[in-house]
């Protein structure tokens, strides 16, 4: 059954539409990453679950239940802010039980709460403490301490990670699993960071200007991206975008320069297209390119070539064979590899599979394209 | 002024804001709008209300020598008062911030006048001024008279804009202070790096980059000198001698409380009015610009 | 920085040293004759050491003055604005910031226009106003004519009346019916960040709860710098005190030392008249000079 259920969410500001129309149904007890660029509508889609931002048309639901008109205190949600949003003048035992004083929770059951939670998370030395004399990622501990003291169904985090420095990112994606795995509650976590997103999700939604562009598990949405922006958000390095040519047979690509490929099978698309590989899948062979620069990444070597037309691509390549900067090289595209974009919606082509709408136009689109 | 994050109730924020209301509408509100209904009316002689006059009231006040005896008055103590508050201020606050080490000792050296109410600082510069017990008594014992501002408007004016610069100054001092203090440290050390030594940086860097902060002390001096003023002429010179201080704010008071001219001194209190809204209206077009400039 | 330039420090210390003497120098004097007998204040030259008169000067001029009440009377006034004016500042700021309601842009502006007019310039209506508070209100009845109607409906003829002359209501009111502290709140309440204000809703808190547990305990520096503000201001005040006090008893320090030399020619006593001055500004200097710090801000917050 699905945790969270969103059915046609808008959020509207006069006429500027931030969420469009999301349909999402988030599983129960998964780690949910909502993934997209800053602007996205990914921080609002949060705040309407968390009902800090008002639902402009559709429903919310958690647990079954409509939440669109219910405060933010009453749907079993915790949040967890970018910037913690610590209460500065209390300290590190007091804004934990903030929640539960709210809630008229008696002292000594709030002070036994605090104190469990504080060693769970390991802040016990730190309780008597202001949140100004902590670290970065002890305030991160206690602005999550502060969400799980009232024990939710459901944690959100709002760009949790993004103001730590990188090691200690790393380190609290890590324990941030941990904790989900041990709490068994419904996380849902909103990111700019792919990296972030690919590591920590179960359940892996990406959006772009207002709408989902895909969801999946991470492997699905990273192995068969159903959209040219999903194709470019995720991964890093990049996925090479090389515009390209469908030739009338269905089945054989032309590059910019004139390079032929053959593909797997025929597609239902002729004419332009956007062609895609992930660096990792490039591979040595024969398509000629020039080495442009080379940049170390200590484990391996990316290189960024240029083919005779024009295109650049990135690969990656053993560190212990790196080409030289202004050497000419041999590449493959591996055809089992390729991902085909319609360049103007950006929609993936299926590889292989024509539909049936399409056939009637495919035939004076050859026509005017064999030439 | 727009938040995202705000709370919503129907009743509330009335209860909230409703003791401010409440107050400046007795005490703002109604009475401004009682001195616009005196100004353009006439309290009949013998009872019957008040009488609409139009402009008369005005009319009268501007055919009066005395009214623009009064402004010329205020003008000369709201000008010579903020001239010399400000530039005396201007240049402690340039040396102490020189001073960094010490210029929190400084700071309180210099603050304190501003504490010291209007009446007490009357009286000290009245003692002090006093032709025959102050500072200027061995003058007036070699020449008997050359020191006298309780006959002389000239002395006692300018005894009256001393004291009142005396005290503004501080309260300028502040602010230079915390202008200089928000001036970028890296620009005082590029412009050390150019080569300019302390004087030149005062004059090609801080003084320039102080505009902003000596427009609103003008203003501010301004409207405050004419507002203000009332407690140092009432206890200095009553506007004596022959009217010679009699700022706008005291013959208000005159007129209206010792003459008992209601529908007079609200003309003049409108004429005032309109005074310190224009100079309020320049502060914040000033301040606006001071955000855009920042 | 690396700088030596020895002649402008000693330059710089000398212009320092001038001007904090030329300040000084009237309030010396003042503490001169303050410890002067009739005879050595009005010898000329001026003395400019002191004598040893200024205990007895002191006690003359509190007892002249009648201080002992006087004191109460200007301290009453002063906490009076000063609390009145923080409680009432910091209620409004908070509606005006944190809740969306259609009046607010309206109550805004409704507030901020009194920053424009200080006390002074509309001094003489308002003192129509002590004389009856409920005048505005009398004054509304009547002329939408719901004197009449109450009196016909129930036989009563409805007079508002409330005298604030001679009162402590009608010496503090007036002094808070500005926006000063209403701006120095909201500029503060500007700079919470939103995201607090979300964690409380999030953590369960209403609107009360979040002034009570957060806003206020975080505005301590806000408080203290408009309270040093206010009680110098209310303390230092002249001209309406000495208007709503038609009765000498009731009157302030700074009315009460007006009143310590004659009108006319007579010749003060000087001695008195200073230990006087002395007396009647050692509270709000006192004020500044400990609480220097919340007075800057203060000061530099509210831009008057």
């Amino acid at each position: 059954m699905a945790a969270i259920e969103l059915a046609g969410v808008s959020k509207t500001y006069g006429t500027n539409a931030a969420v469009r129309e999301v349909d999402l149904a988030l599983p129960e007890g998964a780690f949910v990453v909502i993934l997209g660029p800053s602007g996205c509508g990914k921080s609002t889609l949060l705040r309407m679950v968390a009902g800090l931002e008002a639902i402009s048309a559709g429903e919310l639901r958690i647990g079954g239940a409509r939440m669109n008109e219910r405060e933010p205190k009453d749907r079993g949600c915790a949040m967890v802010f970018q910037n913690y949003a610590l209460y500065p003048h209390m300290s590190v035992a007091e804004n934990i039980g903030y929640p539960l004083k709210v809630a008229g929770v008696s002292r000594t059951e709030r002070q036994a709460r605090v104190a469990e939670l504080a060693a769970a998370l390991e802040l016990t030395p730190l309780l008597a403490r202001r949140p100004g004399q902590l670290s970065g990622g002890q305030r991160q501990r206690v602005a999550i301490g502060r969400a799980m003291v009232r024990r939710p169904k459901v944690f959100l985090y709002d760009e949790p990670l993004s103001n730590l420095d990188a090691k200690l990112r790393v380190q609290m994606r890590l324990e941030l699993r941990r904790l989900h795995e041990r709490l068994g509650a419904t996380s849902v976590l909103v990111t700019h960071d792919q990296q972030e997103a690919m590591t920590l999700a179960d359940h892996l939604v990406v959006m772009n200007a207002g709408r989902v562009e895909q969801q999946g598990t991470p492997r699905e949405v990273y192995a068969r991206p159903a959209s040219l922006f999903v194709a470019g958000f995720l991964g890093a390095p990049a996925m090479n975008l090389l515009p390209a040519e469908v030739l009338a047979s269905g089945d054989t690509l032309r590059l910019a320069d004139g390079t032929l490929l053959r593909l797997p099978e025929a597609v239902g698309h002729r004419g332009a297209v956007m062609l895609g590989i992930r660096p990792e899948h490039v591979e040595a062979g024969r398509l000629p390119a020039t080495v442009e620069m080379v940049e170390d990444l200590g484990a391996s070597v990316l290189v960024h070539a240029r083919m005779p037309g024009g295109a650049a691509l990135t690969l990656h390549s053993p560190a212990d064979a790196a080409p030289a900067r202004g050497e000419e090289i041999g590449l493959d595209l591996p055809p089992a590899r390729l991902h085909l974009f319609d360049p103007a919606s950006g929609v993936r082509l299926p590889l292989g599979r024509i539909p049936a709408s399409q056939r009637a136009e495919d035939g004076l689109f050859v026509t005017s394209a064999s030439l | 002024m727009e938040r995202r994050a705000t709370f919503r109730s129907p009743l509330l924020p009335w209860l909230l804001v409703l003791p401010q209301l409440l107050i400046i509408f007795v005490f703002f509100y109604w009475p401004t709008g009682e001195a616009f209904h005196w100004a353009f009316t006439l309290e009949q002689p013998w009872g019957g209300g008040r009488q609409w006059v139009g402009w008369q009231n005005f009319q009268e006040i501007f055919g009066s020598a005395a009214y623009w005896s009064s402004v010329r008055t205020s003008l000369t103590y709201a000008f010579g008062t903020s001239a010399l508050a400000i530039l005396i201020a201007l240049l402690l606050a340039l040396f102490i911030d020189r001073e960094v080490r010490a210029s929190r000792g400084w700071r309180v050296a210099l603050i304190w006048p501003y504490a010291i109410a209007a009446p007490a600082i009357g009286m000290i510069f009245r003692f002090v001024f006093d032709p025959r017990a102050g500072v200027f008594s061995t003058l007036n014992a070699l020449w008997p008279g050359a020191w006298d501002p309780a006959l002389n408007g000239t002395h006692a004016m300018l005894m009256l804009i001393l004291a009142g610069a005396w005290q503004l100054v501080a309260y300028n001092f502040v602010f230079f202070l915390a202008g200089l203090q928000s001036i970028p440290r890296p620009l005082i050390e590029a412009a050390a790096m150019d080569g300019a030594g302390p004087l030149r940086r005062m004059r090609d860097i801080q003084v320039p980059l102080l505009a902003p902060t000596f427009f609103f002390l003008v203003v501010i001096n301004l409207t405050d000198s004419f507002t203000n003023s009332f407690g140092l002429v009432d206890i200095m010179t009553a506007g004596g001698p022959a009217r010679a201080t009699e700022i706008m704010v005291y013959k208000i008071y005159a007129d209206g409380f010792k003459g008992l001219d209601y529908s007079g001194a609200a003309a003049q209190s409108i004429v005032l009015m309109g005074l310190v809204i224009l100079l309020t209206v320049i502060q914040f077009r000033f301040v606006e610009r001071k955000m855009h400039y920042r | 920085m690396v700088e030596r330039r020895p002649w402008l420090d000693v330059f710089t210390h000398i212009v320092l040293l001038l001007s904090a003497v030329a300040l000084l120098v009237p309030v010396w004097l003042a503490l001169v004759a303050a410890t002067q007998d009739v005879a050595g204040v009005n010898s000329v030259p001026i003395h400019w050491l002191p004598g040893g008169h200024l205990a007895d000067n002191l006690a003359e001029a509190w007892r002249r003055g009648g201080f002992a009440t006087r004191f109460t009377t200007s301290l009453i006034v002063a906490v009076g604005v000063t609390v009145g004016k923080i409680v009432l500042a910091m209620l409004a700021a908070f509606a005006i910031v944190f809740f969306s309601w259609r009046a607010r842009v309206l109550v805004f502006w409704a507030i901020f226009i009194t920053l424009m007019l200080p006390l002074e310039v509309r001094i003489v209506p308002t003192y129509a106003v002590a004389a009856n508070a409920l005048a505005p209100f009398q004054a509304i009845l009547d002329a939408t004519g719901l004197t009449g109607l109450i009196e016909t409906v129930s036989g009563i003829h409805v007079a508002l009346q409330w005298r604030l002359l001679n009162s402590y209501p009608g010496l503090i009111l007036p002094l808070i019916a500005t926006a000063t502290g209403t701006f120095l709140y909201r500029q503060f309440f500007l700079t919470i960040p939103e995201e607090l204000v979300e964690a409380a809703k999030m953590d369960g808190a209403g609107a009360l709860r979040f002034l009570w547990d957060v806003l206020v305990p975080l505005s301590r520096t806000t408080m203290a710098a408009l309270a040093t503000i206010m009680f110098v201001y209310a303390w230092n005040q002249y001209l309406w005190p000495l208007l709503v006090t038609t009765e000498p008893e009731r009157s302030t320090v700074m009315v009460e030392l007006s009143r310590m030399v004659p009108r006319g020619d007579g010749l003060p006593e000087w001695n008195i008249v200073m230990a006087g001055a002395l007396l009647a500004m050692l509270p709000p200097l006192a004020v500044v000079v400990l609480m220097q710090r919340w007075f800057v801000r203060g000061l530099v917050q509210t831009e008057k």
